[in-house]
């Protein structure tokens, strides 16, 4: 089981996605900014950082990167996806994914510990979670706070597009507290805080955000 | 356009007037760069010599003194060295075959002027000088000070300098693992930004800024250059070029450089694949000074010399001089000297990257720097003149005539809090105080988590890096300096300093092994200045010998005062330590079913202490004492104790003394705790005193024997000083009173947010 990990010049997480993933047992594959196929993985993550300095608007020049036109491709036909803070902007942009993230309401860059709960656990990212189990990973964002137009957010909430929900706080502004949304067919997940920085309590605040990682490799193995 | 000053015009017309001393060089030293050169130098060595004879790049003030560091580096000490004073940054040996390098560096001045452009380009430049050993950079630090925390100027400094440290650092991808925010009016129009990184490498990849090998190129690599940062060297553009500023808009770009993270980090990645391919001799950053630094230190250090041609340099500006292109200190960039058969390879990382590397020249035979400008000859320096060799003054010392005056106005005389309630009422006050209150508003500006190896970060008294992932090795770093301490006894408060920084590395559970330090203080040509200057590098010296760790670099930033008034001596400390297994580190926080202990002795001492500061505005007496063999007792136990197990949880005794470390405790670990003070000491004298050598410690309840064995068994002081009780939400200190977390939360919490929010 191959998972992808995509690195983008101001790619900074990438190294904890893949570490991330060989936690959950599985291969991480480093995939170049510069890539045009996907060699041969099974589900791709688009990790967080400052892709191209953040410059023009997070996530607006990476979007145009030569890999993620295979991304795009692979996702409309049912692979599995995660986008990670920049990840998630970069999705967004891309078009996979609904909604813009804006400036932190409090005009700060927030890194804290972030009580979040699941609410949808059917994607192939959240599985091993329960329904309305709460799991606390780190935030750490200038530009976190999730928009979309009302009836775009009327729909997330109505088809259960929401995965995952602030508790305990809206730490930037976003929209119905939403933390991470997934694609109509939801298969393609994004959220701002990081499951890959809680994968051990040695190094993270938890280890809740590893079973994400590994309802990625049940959910691929299963399929 | 006037004439380009060439070697050859230099060396035609002698008696040009040149603005040397707007350029900060005095009579005598423009004599004897005439003296080196036997002509006057040209416009471009003008501004070589005089950024590199500049108190910053020089260090003349400082230097006589550096006969400390060495004659208190024992054999043992030196052992442990890969690269000592003089290198970018220090390196030492962690075991396993794992090097580590680490660095403090002032960036005060810039930080006043444009603080979030100031404080950025300081993480910037310490990164790039770990990179230049050949390592991987991985983890940052800020101390810092301010002003008056309620003064209206703080607001403007203090969030501009949080965004910067927190803008680059967090773009760059590197953990901020800790520092300090201080307060004190002395840092009103002078406050300091002093930046530290750690990175690491295996012990064989150690690379050194050398340009050996004649035939070898010399490629500048990363951004541009352009005007930022010029500062000083616009006089000459100015002088020599009057009516030639339009066009290029040179005199509208600030002194203050601007800094990319984005770049950087492609940067740095681009230095680790170049080193992971052996396709680099020398390399070096390009800080302070520049290109002028970069080729004239590279070049110094190597066994040749060096030929340049300037006008390869990628600008970024129209229309720049050579004096410019030689001064700029455009941030992001490198300086690399390449084995001919390798200049493809390089290249090719480099095109990877999307980094610009261009050839500007080669080692050569001799020993002369020569640059060219199309063609033209516009430098030929002996390099070492330059770099190695410049003024050294030993400049007049006088122990300040109020000194005496100053120890004299004891705190003994100032009202003591009496009584149950009076004691209370202190301990909130204290907390809520700006210097103790709780600093996450500054730190959760920063990416603690980033690369995925921190395993201690702010609010911990230490940061902690795990380096080695298979067998958990990893590194430890405090920095610390009670600058009121050092005021009061420049020699014992820096010891009290290096004290505090390697008690705040054992309490980790990790072994002090090096430091390091920056030196912020008034200006060396007040005597006063140089004797408190004098007294701190000696006795971190002695202090350091006496502890058997070396003092592996350092910087020194003179000049930080306001008019004729310095700062308080500012000598911040940085040590670090390592670790086995991070998996043994010791968390500060409380946990359940722990006894709490107090290691160390409680005396009546006051001078410069935060209660004094805080409810009286008072400083002066004598500091605390410093015992550094307990210091070391103390370490040795903590470091037994965290590999054996019997540590829970560790805080350092410091500013606030045990009051604050008992309420940060608790807070830290959402655990309530009951104290009993001690029956034979003054209730008021255990709360608040900051004597030295004291932790506070937390020992699962079974262990609690084994532990005080431990000590009993080497002669350490111990005291059984209370309990946690994670039922109660409170911390009840008996006869004082007891104290709702919830109360202690909003009171540490809300002081900063209500500051600058």
């Amino acid at each position: 089981m191959k998972v992808g990990v995509i690195t983008f010049p101001g790619t900074l997480d990438d190294v904890d996605a893949q570490r991330a993933v060989r936690y959950a047992d599985a291969e991480a594959v480093a995939l170049w900014h510069g890539d045009t196929d996907l060699r041969g993985v099974d589900a791709v993550i688009v990790p967080g950082g400052f892709s191209y300095g953040d410059y023009l608007r997070c996530g607006a020049i990476a979007r145009f990167a030569p890999v993620m036109q295979p991304v795009v491709d692979a996702a409309r036909k049912g692979m599995p996806v995660l986008g990670i803070c920049n990840g998630f902007q970069i999705l967004c942009e891309a078009g996979l994914l609904p909604g813009a993230l804006t400036r932190n309401s409090s005009l700060h860059f927030v890194c804290r510990d972030q009580w979040l709960r699941v609410e949808n656990t059917e994607t192939p990212w959240t599985t091993r979670y329960e329904e309305g189990a709460e799991i606390m990973v780190p935030l750490k964002s200038g530009e976190g706070g999730y928009r979309a137009q009302k009836s775009t957010v009327d729909e997330l909430e109505g088809e259960g597009r929401v995965v995952f929900r602030y508790a305990g706080g809206n730490p930037n502004g976003s929209v119905n507290d939403i933390a991470g949304v997934c694609s109509a067919n939801g298969r393609v997940v994004g959220l701002m805080p990081h499951p890959e920085h809680a994968i051990d309590a040695l190094t993270g605040p938890t280890d809740h955000g590893l079973a994400m990682f590994k309802s990625l490799v049940e959910s691929v193995v299963a399929a | 356009m006037t004439q380009l000053d060439t070697v050859a015009h230099a060396a035609e017309t002698p008696d040009t007037e040149q603005p040397f001393r707007e350029l900060g060089l005095k009579d005598d030293e423009y004599a004897r760069i005439r003296e080196i050169l036997g002509r006057r130098p040209t416009d471009a060595e003008l501004a070589m010599y005089s950024v590199m004879w500049s108190e910053h790049c020089s260090y003349k003030s400082s230097k006589v003194h550096w006969k400390h560091w060495s004659a208190n580096t024992t054999p043992e000490m030196k052992a442990k060295m890969l690269a000592g004073i003089g290198e970018n940054a220090g390196v030492v040996d962690i075991g396993d075959g794992w090097a580590a390098t680490f660095k403090l560096e002032s960036h005060n001045h810039p930080s006043y002027v444009e603080p979030y452009q100031g404080a950025a380009t300081g993480v910037g430049g310490i990164v790039r000088d770990i990179m230049a050993m050949g390592a991987r950079p991985l983890a940052v630090m800020d101390p810092l000070r301010f002003g008056a925390a309620d003064h209206p100027d703080t607001r403007r400094v203090l969030p501009g300098v949080v965004a910067g440290v927190g803008g680059y650092g967090n773009c760059l991808g590197l953990p901020n693992i800790g520092g300090e925010v201080v307060f004190d009016p002395s840092y009103q129009g002078n406050p300091l930004v002093n930046a530290l990184c750690v990175g690491a490498m295996r012990a064989e990849d150690l690379h050194l800024a050398h340009a050996s090998g004649t035939g070898n190129k010399v490629i500048l690599f990363g951004a541009r250059t352009g005007l930022d940062g010029i500062g000083g060297v616009s006089v000459l553009a100015s002088d020599t070029f009057s009516g030639d500023e339009g066009g290029s808009g040179r005199k509208k770009l600030p002194s203050v450089q601007v800094g990319d993270p984005f770049t950087e980090k492609v940067l740095i990645e681009c230095c680790l694949e170049l080193f992971a391919e052996k396709i680099v001799v020398g390399i070096q950053d390009l800080g302070g000074a520049g290109l002028s630094c970069a080729t004239s230190e590279l070049a110094s250090a190597g066994d040749g010399g060096m030929r340049v041609e300037l006008d390869k340099v990628p600008l970024r500006a129209k229309g720049m001089t050579p004096a410019e292109v030689l001064s700029s200190e455009s941030q992001e960039r490198m300086c690399a000297v390449v084995r001919p058969s390798d200049v493809d390879a390089f290249m090719a990382v480099c095109r990877k990257w999307d980094v610009i590397a261009t050839e500007i020249g080669e080692v050569t035979e001799g020993d002369r720097l020569v640059i060219t400008w199309h063609g033209e000859t516009v430098v030929d320096v002996p390099p070492r003149t330059v770099a190695h060799e410049g003024p050294m003054y030993e400049r007049p010392i006088a122990r300040p005539a109020d000194q005496d005056a100053l120890i004299a106005d004891t705190p003994d005389g100032l009202t003591r809090p009496r009584g149950e309630e009076e004691l209370a009422a202190t301990l909130m006050r204290m907390v809520a105080s700006p210097n103790l209150a709780s600093r996450r508003w500054v730190t959760q500006q920063y990416d603690r988590y980033v690369r995925g190896g921190t395993v201690l970060a702010q609010p911990s008294d230490t940061g902690m890096i795990r380096i080695d992932e298979e067998t958990g090795r990893g590194v430890a770093l405090a920095t610390d300096c009670n600058a009121r301490f050092v005021k009061l006894d420049p020699y014992q408060g820096t010891q009290l300093a290096l004290a505090e920084a390697y008690r705040n590395v054992a309490v980790s559970g990790a072994t002090p092994l090096a430091v390091t330090n920056c030196l912020n203080f008034g200006s060396p040509e007040d005597p006063g200045v140089m004797w408190q200057f004098e007294q701190a590098v000696r006795g971190l010296a002695e202090g350091c010998k006496e502890l058997g760790i070396p003092v592996t670099g350092g910087n020194v930033s003179f000049y930080n005062q306001t008019g004729t008034t310095a700062i308080l001596p500012t000598p911040v400390v940085g040590v670090l330590g390592v670790i086995d297994d991070v998996r043994d580190r010791v968390p500060t926080g409380l946990g359940a079913g722990q006894t709490l202990l107090l290691l160390g002795e409680t005396h009546d001492e006051f001078g410069g202490s935060e209660w004094a500061n805080v409810v009286h505005g008072h400083l002066g007496g004598t500091p605390p004492k410093v015992d550094l063999a307990r210091e070391k007792l103390l370490a040795e136990v903590l470091a037994e104790g965290a590999r054996s197990g019997l540590l829970a949880a560790a805080h350092d005794l410091s500013d606030g003394g045990l009051a604050q470390a008992l309420v940060e405790a608790c807070l830290l670990g959402d655990v309530g705790a009951s104290v009993t003070l001690a029956d034979d000491q003054d209730a008021f004298v255990q709360l608040f005193s900051e004597s030295a050598g004291r932790v506070l410690v937390a020992v699962p309840r079974p262990e609690e024997m084994r532990f005080t064995e431990l000590c009993a068994a080497r002669g350490l002081p111990w005291r059984k000083t209370g309990t946690v009780d994670d039922e109660s939400d409170a911390l009840e200190i008996a006869g004082v009173g007891a104290f709702a977390l919830a109360d202690l939360r909003a009171a540490w919490e809300g002081t900063l947010p209500a500051l600058f929010d």
